[in-house]
C-alpha cells in the first residue's frame, strides 16, 4: 500500500520526503501493515500448531451435546442442550447479576456519598468507615466474606430460618414464594404500563403549569395512586388471579417457591458493596465539584436544603459523576468473573468448562474475550448517551 | 518515529512468542535436567503433598518411577498441581511432559484433545457419598432424587452425573466448583447432600472432613473410570517410554521383584528376570527405549513394584486401606496386564 504512493508522488521527491503529512500518513500505512502481518501470522501459527498436535479446531463443536448440568438458567438448559446454549446461558447469568449489581451499587453508592458530606457526624463517620473498608479489600476477598463468612454459617434446610411472607433463609440460599399468574392477569400489567404512563403525563403537566403559573401540584402523591391503584383495581375486576407458589420442605431441600442460590447472593452483595464504596467517592467529588455559590444562591432563592440538593446541585454533579461511573459499571461486569470462586455458574465458569470438556482452549478463550468486549463497550455506548443528554448544554 | 519504534517492538515480541518449536520430549527433558510432572491439587492416595511438602500418591510416584528409568534418579521430578480445568491445556501447551493425574482415559480425550493416555494405573468407578447422620434413610443412590450435587467442574464425572440422574428420570441441582478443595469445603459445610466424584477419591475426601465417621459412601457405581497418565500426541518415543515404565511395574510385580530384593535377582537364573533387570549379555531392550538397560532395576529401586506402590499409597498401608479388586494382577483375578518385556 505504502509503496504504491510513494511511487505515484515520485515526481515532487525533493519536497515529498520533508513534507511531514505525507512522512506521516507513510508511518501510519507500515504500522498498520505490520499489525497485519503480525495477526495473520499469530493466526497461521496457532492453526499450524494446533494440527500438528492433532487438536481439534474451528467452531463446530458450538453443536455438540453439552452433557453437563447447570445449577442456574433463566433461559431452558438440560444436558441435551448444546456446548452452544450452555454458553449463552452463562452469558446471560453473567448479565443478570451485572445488572442487579449496577443498580444496587449506585443506589448505595449515592446514599454512600451524598452521607460521607452530611452536617451529621455520626453519619459522616459512619460513610467514611464504609468507604475505607470496602475500597482497600481486594473483591474476592469480599466474595468470600459473603459466601462462607455470612451464607455458609446459616443453618441448614431442616432448620431454616422463617422470613415475613413465607419467606425462608438457610444455607442452600434465600426462599419465598413465586407468583403464579392466572387467566386475566394480563389486565393487571397493561393497568401498570397505563398507570405508568399516566403519571408521567401527569409530572409533565405539573411541570408545564408551575413554570407558567408557579402553582405547585402534589405529583408524587397522584402518581403513587395511578401507579399502586390502577393494577390493584384491575387484580379485584379480573377475579384476584394471583396465586402464589410457596417453599415446602422436602427430603433434601426446600422446593417450590422462588430460589435464590447462596452463589449468586454472595456476589451479588459483594460486587454491590465493593463498587459502591468507589461509586461513593465519585458522587462525593461530583457534589464537591459544584460551586458553593450555586448552594447560596439556591438558599437565597429560599429553597429547601432538600430541595438545593435535588433541583441544583445533583444535575450539575452528575456531569462530573457520570464518566468516571461508567468505569466503574465496567468494573462491576468484569468483576463478576470471580463467581468462578464461588461455583455461581456465569460465563467465565460454563466457558471454562465447555473449553475442558470439548479441549478447544483457543477457541473458548477468545469468545470469552469476546463476549466480555462485546458487554463493556454496550455499557459505554449506553453511558455514552447518558452522558451526552446530562451535558452541559453551551449557547 | 514513535510509529516504527513500536511497530518493531510489536513484532518483535510476537516473534520470540511463536518460537517455542518442540524437539522430542526425552531430549527436552534431559536437557533442563528434570521431568515436569502434572498432578492433582491435592487428592489423597493419588497425589497430595505430605506435612514435608513432598508429592506422595501412586500418580506423583509413577512419575518418580518415570524419572528413575531416564535419569536413574526419581527425585528429578518437579511437580505442577493443576486443577481439572487446567490439566489438559497444561499438557497441551508443554507446560508439563506427563499428566499424571487421576484422569479418566476416553475416546474423546484421546483424539480431539490430542492426547496418548499410556494404559490403566487404577481402575475406578464413580459413586456417591452423603452425610448418613443428616440423611439416615438413605441408602441407596436412587433416593437422591431433588438432591444438591457437589461436584468437580470439567471432569467425566460432571458428565456421568448428568446422564446417571437423567436416565433413572431423577431430579438434582448440580453445586459446581472448580478447585477439589472448594468442593469438600462446600460439602463438609453442607452447601449440598451429596458428593460424586470417583469412589477411590471419596474414601480419600473422606479422611480430610470434619467428621469422617458420619460420612458413607453408597453402593453404586455408576461408570467406568479407568485413571491413567496421558502424554502429547506426536512424541512415539516418549509415549512408549511412559508406557513401559508403567508396565515395568506391573512386570516386575508378577514376577516377584521388589524394592528390597532388586539387587539379588539380577543374579537370578530364570532367563526373563535377567531379561527384565537388563542383565542379558548385550541386550539391547532399555537402549532401544531410550533409556539406560538397567532402567527397570532403577524403577524398582525408587518406588517399587506396582502392588508396593498400591498397597504404600492406596492399599493396606495407607489409611485409606482400599482392598485391589480388579487393580490385582491378572495371575489373580485382576485386570493388571503387562504384555512381555523382550
Amino acid at each position: 500500500m505504502a509503496s504504491q504512493e510513494i511511487l505515484r508522488e515520485e515526481p515532487s521527491r525533493g519536497s515529498f520526503v520533508n513534507d511531514p503529512k505525507v512522512r506521516s500518513l507513510f508511518f501510519q500505512a507500515v504500522v498498520v501493515v505490520l499489525l497485519v502481518a503480525g495477526v495473520w501470522w499469530i493466526a497461521q501459527n496457532v492453526i499450524a500448531n494446533l494440527t500438528r498436535l492433532h487438536i481439534a479446531s474451528g467452531f463446530g463443536f458450538l453443536k455438540g451435546r453439552a452433557g453437563f448440568d447447570i445449577s442456574e438458567s433463566a433461559i431452558a438448559y438440560s444436558s441435551d442442550s448444546t456446548y452452544g446454549r450452555a454458553i449463552v446461558v452463562g452469558l446471560i447469568n453473567t448479565i443478570i447479576v451485572a445488572v442487579v449489581g449496577i443498580i444496587t451499587a449506585t443506589i448505595i453508592g449515592f446514599i454512600i456519598g451524598i452521607g460521607r458530606l452530611s452536617q451529621n457526624w455520626l453519619i459522616r463517620k459512619i460513610c467514611t468507615v464504609y468507604v475505607e473498608v470496602f475500597r482497600n479489600i481486594p473483591p474476592l476477598l469480599v466474595i468470600f466474606f459473603w459466601y462462607s463468612g455470612v451464607l455458609a454459617v446459616l443453618p441448614p434446610p431442616r432448620d431454616s430460618i422463617n422470613l415475613p411472607f413465607s419467606s425462608f433463609l438457610n444455607q442452600r440460599g434465600f426462599y419465598f414464594p413465586r407468583a403464579v399468574w392466572g387467566d386475566g392477569s394480563w389486565l393487571i400489567f397493561v393497568a401498570l404500563l397505563v398507570g405508568i404512563a399516566m403519571a408521567w403525563f401527569v409530572a409533565r403537566k405539573a411541570h408545564q403549569r408551575q413554570m407558567a403559573t408557579g402553582q405547585q401540584f402534589p405529583v408524587f402523591w397522584t402518581s403513587a395512586a395511578l401507579i399502586v391503584g390502577l393494577p390493584l383495581l384491575a387484580y379485584a375486576l379480573s377475579g384476584f388471579p394471583l396465586s402464589f407458589d410457596y417453599p415446602k420442605q422436602s427430603t433434601f431441600n426446600l422446593t417450590g417457591g422462588f430460589q435464590v442460590s447462596p452463589e449468586f447472593l454472595s456476589l451479588y452483595l459483594a460486587l454491590s458493596c465493593y463498587t459502591a464504596a468507589f461509586i461513593a467517592e465519585i458522587v462525593r467529588a461530583g457534589i464537591r465539584g459544584v460551586s458553593k455559590g450555586q448552594t447560596e444562591a439556591a438558599a437565597a432563592l429560599g429553597l429547601r436544603s432538600g430541595s438545593i440538593l435535588r433541583l441544583v446541585v445533583v444535575p450539575q454533579a452528575m456531569r462530573i459523576v457520570i464518566p468516571p461511573l461508567t468505569s466503574q459499571y465496567l468494573n462491576l461486569t468484569k468483576n463478576s468473573s470471580l463467581a468462578i470462586a464461588i461455583g455461581y455458574p456465569d460465563l467465565t465458569a460454563t466457558a471454562g468448562t465447555v473449553l475442558n470438556q470439548t479441549g478447544q482452549a483457543v477457541e473458548g478463550v477468545l469468545i470469552m474475550m469476546a463476549v466480555y468486549l462485546i458487554l463493556s463497550l454496550v455499557t459505554s455506548a449506553v453511558m455514552n448517551v447518558v452522558n451526552a443528554r446530562m451535558a452541559l448544554v453551551e449557547r | 518515529m514513535k510509529h516504527i519504534a513500536i511497530g518493531i517492538l510489536g513484532a518483535a515480541t510476537l516473534g520470540v512468542m511463536a518460537s517455542s518449536a518442540s524437539a522430542s520430549t526425552l531430549d527436552d527433558v534431559k536437557a533442563k535436567g528434570f521431568i515436569q510432572c502434572g498432578v492433582s491439587t491435592g487428592l489423597a492416595g493419588f497425589s497430595a503433598p505430605d506435612d514435608k511438602g513432598d508429592w506422595q500418591g501412586i500418580d506423583a510416584d509413577f512419575c518418580r518411577a518415570v524419572a528413575a528409568a531416564v535419569f536413574g534418579d526419581a527425585s528429578k521430578v518437579k511437580f505442577t498441581p493443576l486443577s481439572a480445568k487446567e490439566r489438559f491445556t497444561a499438557l497441551q501447551s508443554g507446560e508439563i511432559d506427563i499428566l499424571s493425574r487421576n484422569t479418566t482415559w476416553t475416546i474423546n480425550r484421546d483424539t480431539a484433545l490430542g492426547l496418548n493416555f499410556i494404559g490403566v494405573t487404577y481402575y475406578d468407578g464413580q459413586g456417591f457419598m452423603i452425610n448418613a447422620k443428616k440423611l439416615p434413610g438413605v441408602n441407596s443412590a436412587l433416593q437422591l432424587s431433588g438432591a444438591a450435587v457437589c461436584v468437580q467442574s470439567g471432569t467425566t464425572t460432571e458428565l456421568n452425573l448428568a446422564d446417571y440422574f437423567k436416565s433413572n428420570k431423577m431430579e438434582y441441582n448440580p453445586v459446581v466448583f472448580e478447585k477439589l478443595e472448594e468442593v469438600n469445603a462446600a460439602y463438609d459445610a453442607g452447601r449440598c447432600d451429596v458428593y460424586t466424584t470417583d469412589q477411590s477419591g471419596l474414601y480419600g475426601i473422606r479422611l480430610t472432613l470434619a467428621a469422617p465417621a458420619d460420612h458413607v459412601v453408597l453402593p453404586e457405581i455408576i461408570s467406568k473410570e479407568p485413571l491413567g497418565p496421558a502424554v502429547r500426541q506426536g512424541d512415539d518415543q516418549w509415549y512408549h517410554i511412559v508406557k513401559w515404565t508403567y508396565f515395568a511395574l506391573l512386570q516386575a510385580e508378577e514376577l516377584g521383584i521388589t524394592k528390597a530384593n532388586v539387587e539379588e535377582m539380577k543374579a537370578s537364573d530364570s532367563p526373563e528376570i535377567k531379561r527384565v533387570l537388563g542383565q542379558e549379555a548385550d541386550t539391547k531392550i532399555g537402549t532401544d527405549l531410550g533409556v539406560s538397560n538397567d532402567w527397570v532395576v532403577n524403577i524398582v529401586k525408587a518406588v517399587g513394584n506396582y502392588g508396593e506402590l498400591f498397597e504404600r499409597n492406596v492399599g493396606s498401608g495407607s489409611p485409606l486401606k482400599i482392598a485391589r479388586g480388579i487393580n490385582a494382577l491378572w495371575t489373580k483375578g485382576g485386570l493388571q496386564y503387562a504384555p512381555p518385556i523382550r
